[in-house]
């Protein structure tokens, strides 16, 4: 059986996925976004992959910043807590999240300003920790909620809405996360949630921080012509470099291609992506590769979609602090106020002087 | 006012990164050891090595730790500062000289030793790096024989500190023996000494950094970021010590804590308000800049209901300003910190072992009201060395405020984050994980109603608004009140906060030898208890003193009491060293003197 004819994992139940959940017990409140933005379409894709994969949604803790992108995180999962921090800076609010609580699963979703201009430290250095995180940049190269400015992933050559032409280097989010060794960097394009759900499912089942890179055209500021993200645009220029299906960790299915037709990463839970080839075989696992990959596409003017960089193995955050198992947020104070010895011992110590 | 026996300060003066720290703190201890209070106070440049630095010793039988402007001995190492040094320096008082350094002509009525402490220093160290660092163990041999310092007393302080490390105990030992020697050959003795006393026992010394640190520790913390900035990295550095020490398993090397070297400040509260939502006990510490980048963020927790403990150890500002200086410059910042209507519980440490029990109870009190709540230490504090009784282990649990459990949400019908069930401002929260289909929320620093969704209706953010205020004066009788000291019949007030205890309590015992006594209250936290309110009105006029250059504690309590500011007088202090007595003295007699003339 290929994975494009399988049905999701909902086959046993009905409407219904492996924990018993509907896919209204994914959704959240009605968006506010203009009709037709790309965002919406990514919320619509989390929603289907938060079923799919059947995540508890209690488990999830739902993180934004500032922008129309992270107005999102109220569009789905309503279950879940959620926290629209101020603007560039979820990555830190994310940060003590999951060291705070390392069983829960974190979804970030933040935007191309948010990001690559006021937030791009705090993103930097949110990889280079590599603290497990789906961090998703529903990115449209443009500030929407402020009419239209450029943001810094304008490509070179995009003309506003009032005219004016970027003459500015990008910021390539996914190449930046290439080159800080992040675990998990993946583009893709609203309008294709073929391509979009097996990545967000994947992404998801990655131990540690996992970049997802989404062209999201903004239908008000960014949608003319002229603009390099607009829909149609994004749709004539769209690479893929591979079809990716996603095999979770609970479900046994072989994927027989011809040799030489299709890759497999095995994720660190035990599931599985499969990468199905469409020109020439791109290996996901060179990271020199990847960031060549990015450079070309940007010269061809062509978006290149898919899994850019996958590195299953990278040590997450919570192992390099040596947490223990238990969520720091639920140790009992026995377990962190040290006894009465230790004060004495302490005190002792600072009368003698000794060291 | 002349030295005495176990009245006097020595004043070294060195070169930063000279390894004098060593030699000063044995001379303290051994001070320290022999009964004898004691201080110590480091005067450090902004600078790894090469700059001046000196540092105080207070030796004061009385019990007084404070600065003091007058130095009665100087031990002058460093040829940059001799000259100045050593005119600073008045009549009946000590000069200790390293032969050769650059000296003005000195009055006949000082007591001037020159040592010779390179050229004693050169047989004993071949190497003329380390001979650096060895050459100040002589002055203290010297020092010790002079004023009758016990060597007993100075080999124990000195073993504490090298035992270690035998090689360089037996180096130091010999350079103290040799300063010692010396001495007892060609100098004759000081004119003051200091002579045992029974006035230590069982005390501690320690630098506050340090006491709120081993307050955290006990507190229960689970998670510190921190951004390494002077004059606070020396807490988060000391709590890292102490929890990789007690809190981490020495069989599986599995941690019951995070630290988190933050890529700035502005990511270090953002780390800390996050983890604090999840349900960590969480704290950043900072200072002067560091505390500026936290703004937003704070005005975030304060308005999304997030508890958060902040310490800024306080520094001279604006701006970089001097960042090895000390200064209460930043109560009034700190107090609206944020866009927007804010106002922050404050805890104001005036001790060591204040640092230590706010260190623990700013996070009751943060999870309690959740919300930011800062601890305003500051350099003097936190930096220098202070005696204490030893700390009292704590006697009660930690207090989480008030979170609602899977089992709590099961007996419930609904959960509304921002509700004020109990009438004190204060809601309940629910913590990520929490496995009730109730219990998720959306935290947001946008508008929010009391389910915690976005709205604008105007109506509603005033009714948060106003919660939030009433949440406020709910604090009020849940922080520490303040300590109040009443003298009969006194008319006068003087009212402080931090650090400047000090200089206050010898600056009232000064000037009720000069006739005038005082009421003092000595406040330890913001909102304002009623006690603060009733110390006003029953005095006739009140000195409020403090360490910066706008009377921003004055400010305070005038919007609070207006009524009462024609009342207040401003005592102020802000050249960037400790506040001494002496300028509080000085500036409330002269005051008085005004007051008496135009009354």
């Amino acid at each position: 059986m290929t994975p494009e004819k399988r049905a999701p994992e909902q086959s046993a139940n009905g409407n219904k996925n492996r924990i018993g959940l509907t896919v209204a017990d994914y959704r959240g409140a009605k968006s506010t976004l203009c009709p037709g933005c790309g965002h919406d379409a990514i919320t619509g894709s989390i929603i289907q992959a938060a079923f799919e994969a059947g995540i508890e949604p209690h488990r999830v803790a739902k993180l934004s910043g500032i922008g129309c992108s992270s107005k999102t995180p109220a569009y789905f999962l309503s279950r879940s807590h959620g926290f629209n921090a101020v603007h560039g800076r979820m990555p830190s609010i994310a940060t003590g999240v999951s060291v705070a609580n390392r069983s829960l699963t974190l979804l970030g979703v933040s935007g191309d300003g948010d990001t690559a201009s006021i937030g791009l430290g705090q993103f930097l250095h949110l990889v280079r920790r590599n603290v497990p995180l789906l961090y998703i940049v529903e990115n449209n190269g443009v500030y929407g909620l402020t009419k239209g400015q450029f943001s810094a992933t304008a490509d070179v050559g995009s003309k506003a809405k009032s005219g004016r032409v970027n003459e500015l280097m990008p910021i390539d989010v996914c190449a930046l996360a290439i080159e800080l060794g992040c675990g998990f960097v993946a583009r893709s394009f609203s309008g294709d949630p073929k391509q979009l759900r097996p990545i967000l499912k994947a992404a998801l089942s990655h131990r540690g921080t996992a970049v997802v890179d989404v062209i999201s055209p903004c239908v008000t500021f960014n949608n003319h012509e002229g603009s390099t993200k607009s829909y149609l645009n994004v749709k004539e220029h769209d690479a893929p470099l591979h079809d990716i299906f996603f095999i979770p960790r609970y479900e046994n299915i072989e994927v027989d291609y011809a040799p030489g037709e299709s890759r497999e990463v095995t994720l660190h839970d035990g599931s599985r992506i499969t990468l199905k080839k469409l020109g020439e075989d791109y290996d996901p696992g060179d990271a020199l590769r990847a960031l060549e990959t990015i450079h070309h596409g940007r010269q061809e003017d062509k978006f290149v979609t898919g899994l850019l960089y996958v590195d299953p193995d990278k040590e997450p955050f919570e192992q390099d602090l040596k947490l223990v198992e238990t969520p720091l947020a639920s140790l009992p104070l026995e377990k962190v106020r040290p006894p009465k010895e230790v004060l004495d011992e302490v005190m002792s110590g600072l009368m003698t002087g000794k060291a | 006012m002349k030295a005495s026996n176990n009245d006097f300060s020595i004043h070294v003066a060195t070169v930063n990164g000279s390894g004098s720290q060593t030699a000063n703190t044995t001379l303290m201890r051994a001070v320290f050891q022999m009964g004898v209070p004691v201080s110590g106070k480091n005067l450090f440049p902004s600078n790894i090595a090469g700059l001046p630095t000196w540092f105080t010793i207070r030796v004061s039988e009385r019990g007084y730790l404070a600065r003091t402007r007058r130095n009665d001995v100087l031990v002058a190492m460093n040829p940059e500062t001799s000259v100045e040094d050593i005119a600073s320096m008045g009549p009946g008082s000590i000069l200790l000289l390293n032969e050769g350094v650059p000296a003005p002509k000195i009055p006949g009525d000082r007591v001037v030793y020159k040592v010779p402490f390179n050229k004693l220093v050169e047989p004993l160290v071949p190497d003329a790096k380390l001979r650096k660092l060895v050459v100040n163990m002589i002055y203290v041999g010297v020092v010790s024989h002079l004023l009758g310092i016990d060597f007993e007393e100075v080999d124990h302080a000195l073993t504490a500190q090298l035992g270690r490390k035998p090689k360089a105990l037996d180096m130091n030992r010999a350079a103290v023996k040799l300063g010692a020697e010396y001495a007892t050959e060609h100098l004759k003795p000081a004119p003051f000494r200091v002579e045992r006393r029974n006035k230590t026992a069982d005390k501690v010394l320690i630098e506050g950094n340090q006491a709120g640190a081993l307050g955290a520790l006990f507190g229960g913390v689970t998670f510190l970021s921190w951004y390494p900035i002077t004059p606070s990295s020396s807490l988060a550095e000391s709590l890292q010590g102490y929890l990789e020490r007690y809190r981490r398993d020495p069989k599986t090397g599995e941690a019951t804590f995070a630290v988190v070297q933050a890529e700035d400040e502005i990511a270090a509260i953002g780390m800390v308000l996050g983890a604090s939502w999840t349900g960590a006990r969480a704290m950043t510490t900072t200072s002067g800049p560091g505390l500026s980048l936290m703004t937003e963020f704070t005005g975030f927790a304060y308005y999304a209901e997030i508890p958060a403990v902040i310490w800024d150890i306080q520094r001279v500002g604006p701006s970089t300003g001097l960042p090895t200086r000390t200064s209460q410059a930043d109560l009034l910042s700190t107090a609206f910190m944020s866009h927007g209507d804010t106002k922050h519980i404050i805890l104001l440490p005036a001790t060591v072992e204040d640092c230590y029990t706010f260190g623990m109870r700013a996070f009751d009190l943060a999870e309690r009201f959740q919300t930011p709540v800062f601890v305003l230490s500051d350099l003097d504090i936190g930096m220098n060395t202070w005696m204490s009784d030893p700390f009292q282990y704590p006697d009660k649990p930690w207090d989480r405020g008030k979170i609602l459990t899977a089992e709590d949400l099961a007996k419930t019908a609904k959960f509304e984050r921002y509700r004020d069930l109990d009438g004190d401002g204060i809601p309940y929260r629910t913590l990520p994980g929490t496995d009730h289909p109730l219990a998720g929320y959306f935290t947001r620093g946008s508008g929010h109603d009391e389910q915690a969704l976005y709205t604008e209706n105007p109506d509603t953010y005033k009714r948060v608004m106003d919660r939030l205020a009433a949440k406020y004066e709910t604090a009020r009788v849940a922080v520490p009140p303040p300590v109040i000291d009443r003298t009969k019949g006194a008319e006068i007030g003087i009212l402080g906060f931090g650090s400047s205890h000090w200089a206050i309590l010898e600056a009232r015992d000064r000037l009720a030898a000069d006739g005038l006594t005082t009421s003092y209250l000595l406040l330890k936290a913001l909102p304002f208890t009623k006690e603060v309110k009733s110390f006003l009105e029953s005095m006739k006029v009140i000195y409020v003193v403090e360490q910066n250059r706008d009377a921003q504690m004055k400010a305070l309590l005038t919007m609070e009491y207006p009524e009462l500011a024609t009342k207040l007088r401003s005592i102020l202090h802000y050249d960037g060293l400790p506040i001494d007595a002496q300028s509080i003295v000085d500036q409330v007699q002269e005051r008085e003197r005004e007051g008496v003339l135009s009354r």
